[in-house]
């Protein structure tokens, strides 16, 4: 049986291979690049593009290091593609037509870098204006405001999108509509009560029937990634909490582990135990105002009040321990910010004890019901297979029926000593993603239940010089946030500051896979969907 | 039993004995529509209280407690704020229509007010097809939704103004479905006869079968026709943000805001008049010194508060379900209201043909 490193090697043999902290790397030029991605998605099962991350190493050239993995195995899988052209106009081949998702990730990384696509039929920007001058994340980026003058117009508005496409070996734009003329476009959004914040459907509609979504991000982006290249490595930690603001546990664990990791510290179960906690603490709240506010989509308005009792209750022990109810800012490198509160494992317990009861209590209330059940069983079907190729992670993904929970398939702190199931449902539609979470409310109760009678002495906070300098290198990390899988990619050049720090939120694809599931439905269903899949938009933007 | 007509008639003479008929007949006229105004604003600002409050029961909040005593005063300030808001005109609508829409809807359920039976003997229009005339006017006010919608020149109140309209089509057919079943036990379409025919015992005891099937479609088709949840499509905020009254501002909304709360109390009053007796007391063949105890209670009071309790059972309904969808919507009227209702009307016809009511 050889290798996955052997069977490239024999089939293209200029390929060179080096060991990453997440797997295999591999450089490929270009020109190889298609074929080496179809040969890893089609012969040896890297079903699920994790990212994309875009680079400007300089003088070393624009690219993307691509991160694959196989779902059947696990295994990650990291490839490095080197743009062909020069800057001004760099290509690298779209892969587009391997994983769906690809369409979304390149946008992004033509957004920031410039990197243009060949054959992806949406090479528009994804986040900035469609007015926007430079790339930003390039290093020779100016960022004079003269060049980018804060508008006080209305945002230009386009009907068409831009592709690149390969015509007889040379590399001509075309330009298509986006809806046809006759179409009947309502915008969903950005100010809309259901899109949980300012995201922008632009739907035509054949009466109550969807036939197409086009959607439109950037709202609320705010540069996080070119922030974090200027801040130390400790300044970029308070980010976290404002992508995903439910999971902000979660995603400071993340970035925590990360640093830790490329810095060579180690830090101390008590440490990883409290951090597991509250990771959990949060998955629970998230999922308990993804209970109220789905419901309050779908109409039943008093749902909200029951969901939230449970999540004021642990806000509650946050705001103790962590000294805030949203925005904690807790975990930081080499620990957390400081030692639980006296309190903190009478007031779990409490949690724990109420916890069944009102689970119970939203299933009699709201599951059971008729009108919901209409409402969400067969609702937005997002097929298992589908569910990978458009890199749909965490409660969505495990609702059709893949099990990409990171906590299980690469675990981290102390999910390997504790005892939990991944709740996997294989019916894939709004019905099973609601139940997964109230499934995995328990199964993080679980967890809890486990560890809050055993955490370790010792201390919160190893130590770590004031000054953090991480050695020149690449680093990949998962954590798995409320919302699935959160990618980090960090690359440093031995400073105080992150060179680049990729952030790869679960929510863009969750967001970018509606138009996806939602063709042919009603109205009402865009609703339903997209409550179901719970996005968070600050997330998605960055 | 107190007949409240004696009053009325005493007035009647009282005025013509210092002006001729003519005069007599127009101040009353006039006193009738003020009285009405009045009652109808009043109504209408004890029914936000009512479902803000039950709704907050519903919800384990408190509700309104800041402004006034138990936050009594609390819709009077909001009726305040609204009228003082500013109307805001927009661009490229039909001005006309676009002002007209909500004066079409608060007519429609004003002019049903005139024939709900508020008291023995004080039916403001009592002639022999009252129940007929209230559902002609109550279907006035898809007029004024639809004119909304369309006028607004916005996309969502359009989808709002559409899905109203297939609504509110669909769902009087069950209504008038219902009245007919009940009509044909009573015999008479008059409002008072209808409440006098119940005088020994209330239609919903004594239609038994047919009467209660009747009363519970009766019920959903109310809360639909009101636009209410879990019916409310047409203003589904999730989905259209507020439907057909988006784009309306200042009392132009208070009127539609009104308008649904005061056809909530309308379609709770019709449902009173035809399954428990209107303002009939409630009496029980047999027990007369019951029957006498209950008369002594007014009238008046037996109509709003059987309204009322009716109502009650509207909010509940909205404070308990998710919105249906509305393929769904239309397919529980076509497929299983208006069939079970056909069939209901003919079992009712059955049940009086043979005299096997009570």
């Amino acid at each position: 049986m050889a290798t996955i490193q052997e069977k490239i090697a024999k089939l293209f043999p200029e390929i060179t291979f080096s060991e990453g902290n997440a797997g295999l790397e591999l450089t490929v030029s270009d020109e190889k690049w298609h074929s080496v991605a179809e040969m890893l998605r089609r012969d040896e099962g890297f079903d699920y593009l994790v990212t994309i991350v875009g680079m400007d190493w300089a003088d070393a050239g624009l690219g993307c290091v691509y991160y694959l993995m196989a779902t059947d195995r696990n295994e990650l899988l990291a490839v490095k593609v080197i743009a062909t052209g020069d800057r001004e106009k760099p290509f690298i081949h779209s892969v587009h037509d391997l994983w769906d998702i690809a369409t979304v990730y390149e946008r992004e990384v033509y957004d920031y870098f410039g990197i243009i696509f060949i054959n992806n039929p949406d090479m528009r920007r994804l986040f900035l204006n469609i007015d926007w001058n430079g790339y930003p994340l390039r290093k020779d980026y100016d960022e004079d405001p003269a060049i980018n003058p804060v508008s006080i117009e209305n945002e230009r508005q386009t009907d068409f999108t831009e592709a690149w496409v390969e015509r007889d070996g040379k590399i001509v734009k075309e330009q298509y509509r986006i809806f046809s003329p006759d179409d009947f476009v309502v915008n969903i959004g950005p100010q809309h009560p259901a899109t949980h914040g300012v995201l922008r459907f632009r739907t035509a509609v054949d009466g109550e029937t969807i036939k197409k979504i086009d959607i439109y991000l950037g709202y609320i982006h705010r540069g996080v990634e070119k922030i974090c290249e200027k801040d130390t490595f400790q300044q970029t930690l308070h980010f976290m909490d404002r992508l995903d603001y439910f999971s902000g546990q979660n995603y400071h664990h993340g970035l925590c582990m990360l640093y830790e990791e490329a810095a060579g510290i180690k830090v101390n179960k008590r440490i990883e135990t409290i951090r597991v906690l509250m990771d959990e603490l949060s998955r629970i709240a998230s999922h308990c105002l993804f209970i109220g506010t789905y419901c309050m989509d779908l109409g039943a308005t008093t749902m909200l009040f029951y969901a939230l009792r449970v999540r004021e209750q642990i806000l509650d022990i946050f705001e103790k321990t962590c000294g805030a109810r949203m925005t904690f800012n807790y975990s930081c490198i080499g620990g957390v910010m400081q030692d639980l509160h006296p309190d903190f494992v009478s007031d779990v317990h409490k949690l724990l004890e109420v916890l069944p009861a009102n689970i119970s209590e939203y299933n009699k209330l709201f599951t059971g019901n008729v009108i919901a059940c209409d409402r969400m069983e067969k609702i937005g079907v997002l097929s298992r297979e589908d569910a990978i190729s458009w890199g749909v992670t965490g409660p969505n993904g495990r609702a059709s029926g893949w099990a990409c929970d990171v906590r299980k398939t690469h675990p981290y702190a102390v999910y390997d000593q504790v005892e939990f199931d991944e709740v996997v449902l294989s019916e894939g539609d709004s019905m099973a993603r609601f139940k997964l979470r109230i499934l995995e409310m328990e199964q993080s109760a679980r967890i809890i239940s486990q560890l809050i009678d055993n955490i370790p002495e010792g201390e919160y906070l190893v130590k770590v010089p004031k000054v953090l300098k991480i050695p020149a290198g690449h680093w990949f990390k998962m954590v798995e946030g409320c919302r699935g899988t959160f990618g980090l990619y960090l690359e440093s050049d031995g400073g105080t500051r992150p060179y680049r720090l990729k952030l790869a939120p679960p929510c863009l694809p969750a967001a970018a896979v509606v138009d996806h599931i939602t063709a042919g439905e009603k109205i009402a269903d865009l609703i339903t969907i997209g409550g179901s899949m719970d996005y968070i938009v600050p997330d998605i933007d960055r | 039993m107190q007949d409240l007509s004696v009053g009325t008639a005493w007035f009647h003479t009282f005025l013509l004995g210092f002006i001729p008929e003519w005069a007599a007949v127009t101040l009353e006229c006039l006193l009738i529509g003020v009285g009405l105004l009045l009652l109808y604003s009043v109504l209408a600002l004890f029914y936000i209280l009512f479902e803000r409050k039950v709704c907050a029961a519903f919800q384990c909040r408190l509700g309104p407690n800041r402004v006034g005593p138990w936050g009594l005063l609390q819709s009077v300030a909001d009726m305040f704020k609204i009228l003082i808001k500013e109307l805001i005109s927009l661009n490229h609508t039909d001005k006309f229509l676009f002002a007209l829409a909500p004066y079409l809807v608060i007519i429609a359920s004003m002019m049903a007010f005139a024939v709900l039976p508020w008291g023995n003997g004080i039916e403001i229009v009592n002639f022999n097809v009252g129940i007929f005339f209230l559902l002609a006017v109550s279907s006035i006010g898809v007029l004024g939704i639809l004119l909304a919608g369309w006028s607004s020149n916005n996309k969502f109140t359009l989808i709002g103004a559409l899905r109203s309209g297939a609504q509110m089509v669909s769902y009087e057919l069950s209504m008038g479905l219902c009245v007919v079943t009940m009509v044909v036990i009573a015999g008479t379409m008059n409002i008072h006869e209808l409440c006098m025919a119940q005088q020994h015992l209330w239609f919903i005891f004594s239609g038994h079968i047919p009467a209660i099937i009747a009363f519970v479609i009766f019920m959903i088709v109310g809360t639909a026709e009101t636009n209410r949840g879990p019916f409310d499509l047409p203003e589904a905020e999730s989905e259209l943000t507020a439907g057909y009254h988006t784009e309306y501002s200042g009392i132009h909304f208070g009127f539609f805001y009104l308008a649904e709360y005061l056809n909530l109390f309308i379609v709770s009053g019709v449902a009173a008049l035809l399954f428990f007796g209107g303002w009939m007391p409630l009496h029980i063949p047999g027990l007369d010194a019951f029957n006498q105890v209950m008369d002594y209670i007014p009238s008046v009071i037996w109509f709003v508060g059987k309204a009322v309790a009716l109502s009650f059972i509207i909010i509940w309904f909205k404070w308990t379900f998710p919105r249906l969808r509305i393929d769904q919507l239309l397919s529980l009227e076509w497929k299983y209201l208006l069939p079970i209702n056909l069939f209901n009307l003919v079992l009712m016809v059955i049940v009086v043909t043979f005299g096997l009511y009570l």
